[in-house]
């Protein structure tokens, strides 16, 4: 079943002509040199930006849908969170349920237990470290129950261990019916976790498809303009400038 | 005291639990109803005068208890109400617990458009409800320009265009006071302006009320769009809220409830921007929760100063705003030390 298809999805002086689909239980990886569009395709994907070209969500295009519905089926987590307020954990979590205009404690509380922060619930998100809020931002989205996870950078700047975590967590979301699409700078940590990849190159599609496509030698080389060492066979793989 | 009742019911019941917290603050706001009521030169007793006037009966205590001291507590209410929803709205949709009201500009346009009526002597047919509609034109025509100088709901250029227009009302309003056609007139107006609920009537409480009504309706309705952007804009957007056309909806709120406390009471200062920062804590911080304890808070504020105002020896009287401005502006100054800390 495909989840999300983009087709010819263009924004001015950012995207051009990218078409891709993510079927379910897919997690695909964007990759890509800095300012290659990333972000732009993972908030047009989600509704954020105008955008030129169609969006279609499980068949249905996405301008047609009600914005909640909308929101109920697409979870979207930016790159930078931040909360206005000293706002406590379980909070900032239960916001992911304005979609649903709900404050349904049984999922709010299975999203603390995904991410691991039912400890952290009554603390207040400001005064936690730059992992554990990761994890909090992942809880609101994973609150809102979506079927679809768009995720931009959710690892960056983050050590080994909230790593591991935030991308088992995205790993465990992208079965059955979900899926998640992340953009991620780390190419070894994709390898790993990713089914497909979506490697972009100044607002085009590069390279799109499996890691022995995407992730070979040449490509990357190519894409990012210095020469690139990948063992997609080591475990876990190795991706290293040469 | 529908207001008060409003309030304590809006406010004290959530999900069908009593806070205790909340039922102190509305607790205090009671006393100070009282309070308030069986202050004045001449000693009335508070619940017999408010029988007698319930009850059509002649006397002074009727007289005084319905034609001086219920309308100006409950103007007083209102007002503080009016100015504490408004702030709390405004700091939610802004994420600044710095903004104040006046920063949509509606503040001074209010002032602008009641100041020229008052001083030209405009609208002779509408009586004492002219400054009163003036003012409220004022605040919508400062706030038409705010949204078209902004362009879109975006917060931080609206708080700029806030800036840039109160700056151009309060240059008119320097404009109208400079070409005053007599001295006496513009002293009278800079009184005025410098806040009061004094010698009000029931007319302007007819003329406030339904303004805090519509006002807390429109930014009561926003409160998922308060809640979500504790989070920024594109959360919010991306939970499926309209941030451009909420975010006008509550600017167009804040600008009825503070265009209608101007032009009924001039500027009473500080307000709106010390209401919310107070009522934080009992909503957990949650910019959506905040709104009614916003409102009680500010209308015990303004309760209270009116109180200390009519309790000053006679002579001088110091106006209202002066007083909210001298009593907030060092709590703002708290908020700000508070602030840097919390960078530092």
């Amino acid at each position: 079943m495909v989840l999300i298809e983009a087709r010819d999805l263009a924004l001015p002086n950012r995207l051009a002509g990218i078409s891709l689909t993510l079927r379910a239980g897919e997690m695909l990886g964007v990759i890509g040199p800095n300012g290659a569009g990333k972000s732009s395709l993972l908030q047009s994907l989600a509704g954020l930006l105008p955008h030129d070209g169609e969006i279609r969500l499980a068949g249905i295009p996405l301008p047609t849908l009600a914005s909640h519905d909308r929101a109920r089926k697409i979870g979207y987590l930016p790159q930078f969170c931040d909360s206005a307020w000293e706002l406590a954990v379980e909070e900032i979590v239960a916001l992911g349920r304005l979609p649903w205009r709900d404050c349904n404690e049984a999922v709010i509380w299975k999203a603390m237990r995904e991410t691991g922060i039912e400890a952290l619930a009554k603390k207040q998100v400001n005064r936690l470290s730059g992992g554990e809020q990761a994890r909090v931002w992942l809880a609101r989205v994973l609150a809102g129950a979506p079927n679809l996870i768009l995720a931009d950078e959710p690892a960056a700047s983050l050590d080994l261990y909230y790593q591991a975590k935030i991308m088992d967590t995205l790993r465990k979301h992208a079965n059955g019916t979900n899926g998640v699409i992340l953009a991620i700078h780390d190419l070894a940590l994709a390898a790993r976790y990713c089914d497909r990849f979506c490697l972009l190159k100044q607002g085009n599609i590069h390279a799109f498809g499996t890691p022995e496509v995407v992730l070979a030698e040449a490509v990357l080389s190519d894409a990012f303009g210095v020469p690139i060492h990948v063992d997609l066979n080591h475990s876990p793989p190795i991706i290293l400038p040469a | 005291m529908p207001v008060a009742n409003f309030l304590l019911i809006a406010c004290v019941m959530r999900n069908g639990k009593i806070s205790p917290k909340s039922a102190l603050l509305f607790l205090g706001l009671l006393a100070a109803f009282f309070l308030s009521l069986s202050i004045g030169s001449a000693p009335v007793p508070v619940l017999a005068g408010l029988f007698d006037w319930l009850t059509g009966q002649p006397g002074i205590n009727a007289l005084v208890m319905g034609e001086i001291r219920l309308p100006r507590t409950l103007l007083a209410i209102c007002v503080g109400a009016a100015l504490g929803l408004s702030g709390a709205a405004l700091q939610g949709l802004l994420r600044n617990p710095l903004a104040d009201p006046s920063l949509t500009g509606a503040s001074q346009g209010a002032a602008l458009g009641a100041a020229t009526v008052f001083y030209f002597a405009l609208l002779p047919g509408l009586g004492v409800f002219a400054p009163l509609m003036a003012g409220l034109v004022g605040a919508g025509l400062a706030l038409l320009l705010v949204l078209w100088l902004a362009g879109s709901g975006r917060p931080a250029l609206l708080l700029l265009a806030g800036l840039a227009v109160a700056s151009l009302s309060g240059a008119a309003l320097a404009a109208v006071l400079n070409f005053a056609p007599n001295p006496f007139a513009m002293q009278e107006l800079v009184f005025w302006l410098l806040g009061s609920v004094s010698e009000r009537g029931m007319a302007h409480l007819a003329f406030l009320l339904p303004a805090l009504i519509i006002g807390g309706a429109l930014v009561w309705r926003q409160r998922p769009l308060l809640a979500a952007l504790s989070l920024g804009e594109q959360v919010a957007a991306s939970l499926g809220l309209n941030v451009r056309r909420g975010g006008r909806i509550i600017v167009l709120g804040a600008a009825i409830l503070v265009g209608s406390a101007v032009a009924t009471a001039g500027n009473i200062g500080f307000v709106g921007l010390i209401a919310p920062h107070l009522a934080r804590p009992l909503a957990q911080n949650r910019p959506d929760r905040l709104l009614w304890p916003a409102a009680a808070i500010g209308a015990t504020l303004v309760l209270l100063a009116d109180i200390i105002v009519r309790l000053m020896p006679p002579g001088r009287e110091i106006r209202l705003g002066v007083l909210t401005a001298l009593i907030g502006a060092p709590l703002f100054i708290r908020i700000i030390w508070k602030e840097r800390k919390a960078w530092f």
